[in-house]
């Protein structure tokens, strides 16, 4: 049904429709209305049979559902920025023992300095946890990525997140429409474990494994990805046929056909970046878009595919490797490689920086003149860098760098060093 | 595209407004998109929240920076923020309060822009006649539907009937359907002045 709601809202009727039967969750924003409204949903008896288990943090969060998961139940949970960190060992069990648990992340930056606000600092500080990360461009996308992805996870036994772009996305009304019980029980059929805890059946899951078998349990975590890479476009297909609605899938392309200028990203950016294209496009620039869905597994094929015939790409991510530059940019010029494809990285929207399509308008340009450093900070106020550079030169007590920026800006009283 | 930025004060209801301005335009089959500006809010603090409406997808994600409508929750703001700040120069302006914008200090933003769409409208005040509170938000939102036309007040009632139920949606109804009435009223002085 056709609905004007709460992306959070929006998510937590999808997840609803898949029928959880434990959901654990500790709130954090901007992920909490989420869980409140599945609260709130199995309090109300809508949602059953379903437990809600209160916990005590992130950590608890994801045990529990480790536990549920193992012993047969769909299980579910949510979270965002600090407390994706705080839980980082139990995820990394989960993909380890191969448990189909599905996470919402709702991107957040992470701290220092603290910051409730946008970015994909979090999902992408678990690159490398053998979860698979599907990020969501809208909230249409995301109440759809999250039917796949239990159907993505339950079929290979491996976790996913679902990354949809905190308060841009989670706090956004916009339209959505929401699948019927029907619909979603067609496509999801109950889950049915590789492995079950079973006091009839007893065994152990969860072994202490040694040299001699380790790199071989780890290989096939690998091999489960790569097995996505051909589940997950599959899943689109089936989705679509069902749905009638093209979601998911490994990547997707934008006016892409002549391009000689690619911009690529995920998530909900690629919303404005299209809108930009069109402007651009209309005044005869060959720009064109790529929107990442998948980033793990990342697609090196599709991706190679999608940008071999352009000129120059320009990768504008919501993380920064410091020390390094771009993290998706990293893979998206691996996929390239040998290709001798001019690539740019912009680093945009860290900590929830709007992303405004006059900054962007302009970068694009210069990406297309290859008139750009390799790694480009979009809207970076220089002035403040520079000052407080230049504070740190003269005074070796030069004090909190956090504060004195605010300082500096005017947007707070802070204690001014130097 | 047809951009609203919404002003007030944590507690006011700004983010609801935009919400509910966005259903109201989704009623009428229209595109919407509500989001507030995402801070740590708080009761008092400014607070902004945007919506937009248009005809196809919105796909634009930036934060409202030059809106065809200003909604300002509250008045003691004009001290505070520019919330003027990028309006169009044809822009529409409904301020809550039940002074003109004259006593407030704002005669020569009448003088550059003429009347014929800003508006004042003692919101707080038919809040708190009709529902019993303080609360400036649904009044001015139906105030904004009769100052702009964007949107039709009985989709503002569906809003407020997907919100609202019983007694507080009827007096929220109440207060929508005075506000609507006192801002035509006025544009009428204004076109006839």
């Amino acid at each position: 049904m056709l609905k004007q709601t709460e992306g959070s809202k929006a998510v937590a009727e999808a997840i609803a429709l898949c029928r959880p039967e434990v959901i654990c969750a500790y709130p954090i924003s901007p992920q909490t209305h989420i869980v409140e409204a599945l609260g709130e949903m199995v309090k109300a008896g809508e949602l059953a049979p379903c437990e809600f288990i209160n916990v005590e943090s992130e950590f608890a969060a994801m045990s529990v559902a480790i536990g549920s998961s193992a012993a047969g139940a769909r299980s579910y949970t949510a979270t965002a920025s600090q407390g994706l960190l705080f839980m980082v060992e139990a995820v990394y069990n989960a993909s380890g023992l191969g448990l189909p648990i599905v996470m919402t992340v709702a991107n957040r930056a992470i701290g220092a300095p603290i910051n409730i606000w946008n970015d994909h600092s979090d999902s992408l500080s678990q690159r490398d946890s053998g979860w698979m990360q599907l990020f969501a461009e809208t909230n249409q996308e995301a109440v759809d990525l999250h039917i796949q992805a239990f159907r993505l996870a339950e079929e290979l036994s491996m976790p996913v997140m679902v990354c949809m772009d905190g308060f841009i996305l989670t706090h956004a009304f916009e339209r959505v429409d929401i699948p019927s019980q029907e619909q979603v029980d067609a496509y999801l059929p109950p889950f049915d474990p590789r492995q079950v805890l079973d006091p009839k059946e007893p065994m152990s899951i969860g072994a202490m494994v040694g040299p001699e078998a380790f790199m071989e349990v780890k290989y096939l975590a690998h091999a489960k990805q790569m097995q996505a890479l051909e589940l997950i476009p599959q899943l689109a297909a089936e989705f679509k046929q069902q749905f009638g609605r093209d979601s998911g899938g490994l990547v997707r392309t934008y006016r892409a056909e002549d391009a000689e200028t690619m911009i690529v990203a995920m998530g909900s950016v690629l919303g404005t970046i299209k809108d930009v294209v069109d402007d651009m496009r209309e005044q005869g620039h060959k720009v064109g878009v790529l929107g990442i869905v998948s980033y793990r597994p990342f697609p090196l094929a599709q991706v190679r595919e999608a940008l071999v015939n352009c000129k120059r790409f320009l990768v504008l991510e919501k993380s920064l490797a410091v020390g390094m530059g771009g993290i998706v940019a990293t893979d998206v010029r691996m996929a390239v490689s040998g290709t001798g494809l001019k690539g740019f990285t912009a680093i945009a929207g860290l900590g929830g920086r709007a992303i405004p399509k006059a900054s962007l308008h302009k970068l694009f340009l210069e990406a297309e003149q290859e008139n750009l450093e390799p790694v480009t900070f979009l809207d970076l106020d220089w002035d403040a860098v520079n000052k407080q550079l230049e504070r740190e030169r003269q005074n070796r007590h030069s004090g909190p760098i956090a504060e004195n920026i605010l300082y500096d800006k005017g947007i707070s009283s802070a204690a001014k060093f130097g | 595209m047809f951009q609203i930025r919404i002003h007030g004060r944590g507690g006011q209801g700004v983010v609801t407004a935009t919400e509910m301005l966005s259903v109201a335009a989704f009623e009428e089959g229209r595109h919407a998109q509500a989001f507030p500006s995402f801070g740590s809010e708080r009761t008092g603090a400014p607070v902004v929240a945007f919506c937009r409406i248009d005809d196809k997808e919105i796909r634009l994600r930036e934060p409202i920076m030059e809106p065809d409508a200003l909604i300002i929750q509250d008045p003691t703001l004009l001290h505070q923020i520019n919330v003027f700040a990028g309006l169009k120069p044809d822009g529409y302006v409904l301020l809550n309060s039940h002074h003109d914008f004259e006593a407030l200090g704002l005669g020569d933003l009448v003088r550059d822009r003429g009347r014929q769409r800003m508006c004042t409208l003692p919101a707080t005040e038919l809040g708190l006649k009709h529902i019993g509170r303080p609360i400036p938000n649904v009044p001015l939102i139906a105030g904004f539907a009769a100052l702009s036309d964007i949107i039709k007040l009985e989709s503002v009632i569906k809003a407020i009937n997907e919100k609202f139920s019983g007694k507080v949606a009827e007096g929220n109804i109440a207060a929508a359907t005075e506000a609507y009435n006192l801002v035509k009223e006025q544009m009428k002085e204004h076109a006839n002045a």
